[in-house]
């Protein structure tokens, strides 16, 4: 049996289940488990194509094209037409970033439905069509393609925070809104420029290209989206005022689209296979693992600092998107099987961590440290989960995250020993805002906000967080799952070895 | 004495006689037929005549030739440029028959009146975008022009309809006033009225570059932009598109602008290929105007029709910048962009019409609150519309802008990508705004007066533009291949 349909499906599948979820009058009830099943459906695919897929060999695969605009009929122009097509497939590493999203949106979509969102129809089907939407972005090969998913993105983004996000979410949902899509028309402006020298906006058979104008373009939309420091000023509202499983799809899921664009799109493009000449994305490199390490360092810092439990995992994840970044622009097969691997399994625990926050503030009716404390007594599995996802999150040796960031700082290691050394620096920084928050939350004396009444983890939390400790677990049993089948041989293996000039430096 | 008359290819007028005939018989139909029937008859006979007019655009779009054929001694210009303009002005005519059907409702006096109008305008636009030389261009301007005053005013017991009847006959009256004195200037230089001739004196006579020519270019430009509402032609557009009803506003808005811009790329082209240099740039110049005028101008406003009014602006601004690429890639970007323009510009003022019923008086950002939830459909489709216009891949306005930036860049203007980027950027924040009413903002209290919602036909109308707004991204090849075929019938 074929199995290229897998691709295709992925993304169809949730848009699908949205519009049905969306035009369905059924009860709350029902639409719910709709979405829910939908999810789940999904991961069940996932797991086909993961089963199917082979990871020993180095090329595109399921991969679908058709013709989308600008190919057919005579060109009477005098260059060939645009060709744009619906070109969709995976590599390894695209794999394992549409298995995250498949199943931390299931989680998400889960926890949606145990929390009874207001406007089940409108929210589910907004979820589920951001589920296809990312799946879109990790596993198209197209440029404008890849643009049309990126921004599609945005939209549900939008609507969540701004319907079913907290008090201030006016302003939250205008910065972000305006941050991500001051990146992204640029990005398009870069594409629309690329594409017309390139001749085609297809990824697969590109030509690379000389020109740091374009790669700085492409760059800015990925670091706002990923973010990296200095472009995070969206990050803290936006974390804060979304309901926590939309900030928990933001963390785990969004932000890796934006790191996946540097892996698939920057890297590649803006890389000169043969290593005769330096391109933009060598050319740049001190200068965005600076900007990684600031990131790290920073958002470490400013995560120590933060009074709340969403501004930890926030500021945390700014850390983490800085250490990705460095394994990304590291240029060595380590620290790009670390980056992968640590993307996966920070958005797993980015994931677990702020829906686990939504626990908290449903108990508690906030995530302020002031007002916590003392959780841990009588409430024995709050307190498992929290440990478990605060242990693997500091990088314990043997969990998931070591073995990300033990290969992330081997791969910079390898190009100078000063990136490892800010890397380990920082990886003692994130023992200590762990810690800060698990003794916040969990002892301490007690808050007054914390109710003797306020019960445990219920069996539908847990079972929607059960699944993402075990999926760590197992990652931590076995990191070399993704790190050894991301990649085979090098990356970026682009086939077409031209390096085009734009007019543009 | 023998009167000699010319040879007339009727087919090829075929579009605009069903619109005249239909107009004929439904302003019969203000006398003949009762009063209780007039709406229903008028109605009737107007979705006839739009169809009809398909039909028959559709029919000349495929049996037209690659190149211009020259009919009525060169009046008119019979190929697949003026055929596919047709097929849009008549779709966005079908639209509008049915959301004007149960508009006007206290008033049933006018409505045969009205559909007569509408229908007239309609073959005046049918014919501007075939003009084929100065004189059928001003006719026909006029024609759509004076049809189209008494319908902004036509309503005159609303509160401002008479003032934006007069307001755009007076403004109008100044750019075709313009136009034809532009158009006096060309031929005073030139010889000829026609539009090949001009271009064959301009070539015989090495009048490139020459004052007459060069001041006559720029006083049609100018009458031309005031017809598009682009700045700084526009002041008039923000008052009228607020006065007018609204289904008169959704028809100019999307009719308008498509025979405006597209007899603009066929006059330039055909007439006055040497001087590109000259009207590209000024295109480009009225485009970046457009562009930051209508985009800051719509920040600040709080009525609906206002904001819409002003984003037509500037989306002017943004086929403009395809109009002065003056490429093949430019009239097909703007071509391609003129579809999902007039069905999101259409659906949008048919939604704002939809709460005006209800409501009773002019929508604001204010009284949107909570519309999205109490009309999911028109909700969701207004969300549609606005995403669209800003831009993103929610419809045919994502692939319209990345056809114009694509023209700019292969003209070798990357400096009007930049600025077409940068405005989209400060459109997100109006459009987002409307959705953040719709949706974000608890209701306020409740609204009194308005009449329940009667309106099957506005539903079906706003279906239409739905299915084409965001069915253009999916069927985009289809689509640009119809435009291409239309470009390339003009003299590149």
């Amino acid at each position: 049996m074929s199995t290229t349909f897998l691709t295709s499906i992925l993304i169809w599948l949730p848009i699908a289940g949205a519009i049905v979820v969306w035009l369905l009058p059924l009860s709350r009830y029902a639409t719910g488990s709709i979405a829910v099943l939908a999810s789940l459906i999904e991961v069940g695919f996932w797991i086909e194509q993961a089963s199917r897929f082979n990871f020993h060999s180095s090329s595109l695969q399921m991969s679908e094209q058709a013709n989308w605009f600008g190919t057919t009929g005579p060109a009477h122009h005098t260059r060939p037409e645009l060709g744009i097509s619906y070109h969709v497939g995976v590599y390894g590493f695209s794999v394992w970033l549409v298995g995250l999203t498949a199943v931390a949106m299931a989680a998400c979509i889960g926890y949606g439905f145990w929390v009874g969102r207001d406007r089940p129809r409108a929210y589910f089907a907004l979820m589920l069509l951001l589920t296809g939407a990312t799946v879109g972005v990790f596993e198209s090969q197209d440029l404008i393609l890849f643009y049309a998913f990126f921004e599609a993105m945005l939209i549900p983004l939008y609507i969540l925070i701004g319907v079913w996000g907290g008090a201030k979410r006016m302003e939250a949902t205008v910065k972000f809104v305006i941050y991500t899509m001051a990146g992204s028309l640029i990005m398009l402006a870069a594409i629309v420029v690329y594409g017309l020298h390139a001749g085609t906006f297809d990824l697969v058979h590109g030509p690379t290209s000389a020109s740091r104008w374009l790669f700085l373009g492409f760059m800015l939309a990925f670091a706002i989206k990923a973010p990296l420091f200095p472009f995070h000023g969206w990050l803290p509202d936006s974390y804060r005022e979304a309901p926590p499983e939309v900030t928990a799809v933001l963390s785990g899921v969004i932000a890796k689209a934006g790191l996946y664009g540097m892996l698939r799109i920057a890297i590649p493009l803006f890389t000169d296979p043969t290593g005769s000449q330096v391109l933009p994305a060598q050319f740049y490199r001190t200068a965005i693992l600076a900007l990684a390490a600031a990131a790290l360092v920073y958002g470490s810092f400013l995560a120590f600092r933060a009074p709340d439990f969403r501004g930890v995992v926030a500021y945390s994840s700014l850390a983490q998107s800085g250490l990705i970044t460095l394994g990304l622009f590291s240029g060595t097969t380590l620290g790009l099987n670390g980056a992968v691997l640590q993307m996966v399994a920070h958005g797993l625990v980015s994931v677990s961590l702020f829906l686990l926050a939504g626990v908290v503030e449903r108990r508690t009716t906030t995530g302020d440290f002031a007002l916590l404390g003392g959780m841990a007594r009588g409430r024995p599995v709050l307190a498992t989960l929290l440990m478990a996802l605060g242990v693997i999150s500091l990088a314990v040796p043997g969990s998931a995250n070591f073995a990300g960031e033990f290969l992330i700082l081997a791969g910079a290691f390898k190009l100078h020993w000063w990136w490892a050394v800010i890397g380990a620096g920082a990886i003692v920084l994130a023992a200590m805002y762990m810690l800060r928050l698990i003794s916040a939350v969990l002892h301490e004396a007690r808050g007054s906000t914390v109710a003797d009444e306020a019960m445990d983890v219920r069996p539908g939390e847990l079972a929607l967080l059960a699944p993402l400790v075990a999926g760590l677990l197992l990652l931590s049993a076995w990191p070399a799952a993704v790190s050894h089948h991301s990649f085979v041989g090098r990356w970026p293996n682009q086939p077409n070895p031209n390096v085009i000039r734009t007019p543009l430096p | 004495m023998s009167l000699h008359t010319p040879h007339i290819d009727w087919f090829a007028l075929a579009t605009i006689l069903a619109l005249l005939a239909a107009s004929g018989v439904s302003l019969l139909g203000a006398v003949l037929v009762p009063a209780q029937r007039r709406r229903t008859f008028s109605a009737i006979v107007s979705k006839l005549g739009f169809v009809g007019g398909l039909v028959a655009s559709i029919w000349l779009y495929v049996d037209s030739s690659g190149h211009s054929e020259s009919v009525v001694s060169g009046g008119f210009l019979r190929d697949r440029w003026t055929a596919l303009a047709q097929i849009i002005l008549c779709g966005v005519g079908l639209a509008t028959t049915l959301l004007s059907w149960e508009h006007l409702g206290r008033n049933d006096d006018h409505i045969a009146e009205f559909f007569a109008l509408l229908l007239a305008s309609a073959a005046g636009m049918a014919f501007f975008v075939g003009a084929g030389n100065l004189m059928t261009l001003f006719l026909s301007l006029e024609w759509f022009s004076i049809a189209l005053y008494v319908m902004c005013a036509i309503d005159y017991e609303q509160e401002g309809s008479l003032e934006a009847g007069l307001k755009y006959l007076v403004v109008g009256s100044f750019g075709s006033a313009a136009l034809l004195f532009g158009s006096a200037l060309v031929y005073g230089a030139t010889g000829t009225v026609s539009f090949h001739g001009i271009a064959a004196a301009i070539g015989a006579h090495g009048l490139t570059g020459d004052s007459l020519l060069a001041v006559g270019i720029a006083l049609i430009v100018a009458g031309l932009g005031f017809k598009m509402s682009a700045a700084p032609f526009h002041m008039w557009t923000p008052d009228v598109y607020e006065g007018a009803p609204t289904p008169v506003t959704a028809w100019m808005s999307a009719a308008t602008k498509v025979a405006a811009l597209v007899l603009a790329f066929r006059l330039m082209r055909t007439a006055f290929p040497q001087d590109e240099h000259l009207w590209s740039v000024a295109f480009a110049v009225i485009a970046v105007a457009s562009l930051v005028i209508g985009n800051l101008a719509a920040l600040v406003q709080t009525n609906v029709k206002r904001l819409l009014a002003y984003s037509s602006i500037s989306h002017a601004g943004f086929m403009l910048i395809g109009l002065s690429a003056g490429s093949a890639l430019g009239g097909r970007a703007l071509m391609y962009y003129l579809i999902p323009y007039s069905a999101m510009a259409f659906g949008s003022f048919a939604v704002v019409a939809a709460r005006e019923r209800e409501l009773g008086e002019p929508v604001t950002l204010e009284n949107l609150a909570g519309f999205g939830w109490e009309r999911p459909f028109l909700g969701v489709a207004m969300w549609l519309f606005m995403f669209g216009f800003a831009g993103l891949p929610v419809g045919g306005g994502f692939v319209g802008k990345f056809y114009v930036f694509a023209a700019a860049y292969d003209h070798g203007w990357a400096w009007l990508v930049v600025v077409g980027v940068l405005a989209t950027l400060v459109s997100l924040y109006y459009y987002l705004g409307v959705v953040r009413a719709m949706y974000m903002r608890a209701p306020a209290l409740a609204l009194a007066g308005g009449s329940p919602p009667r309106d099957r036909f506005l539903h079906i109308a706003v279906g239409m533009a739905l299915v084409v707004s965001v069915g253009s991204m999916f069927a985009v090849s289809p689509l640009i291949d119809l435009a291409r075929n239309a470009a390339s019938s003009l003299p590149f």
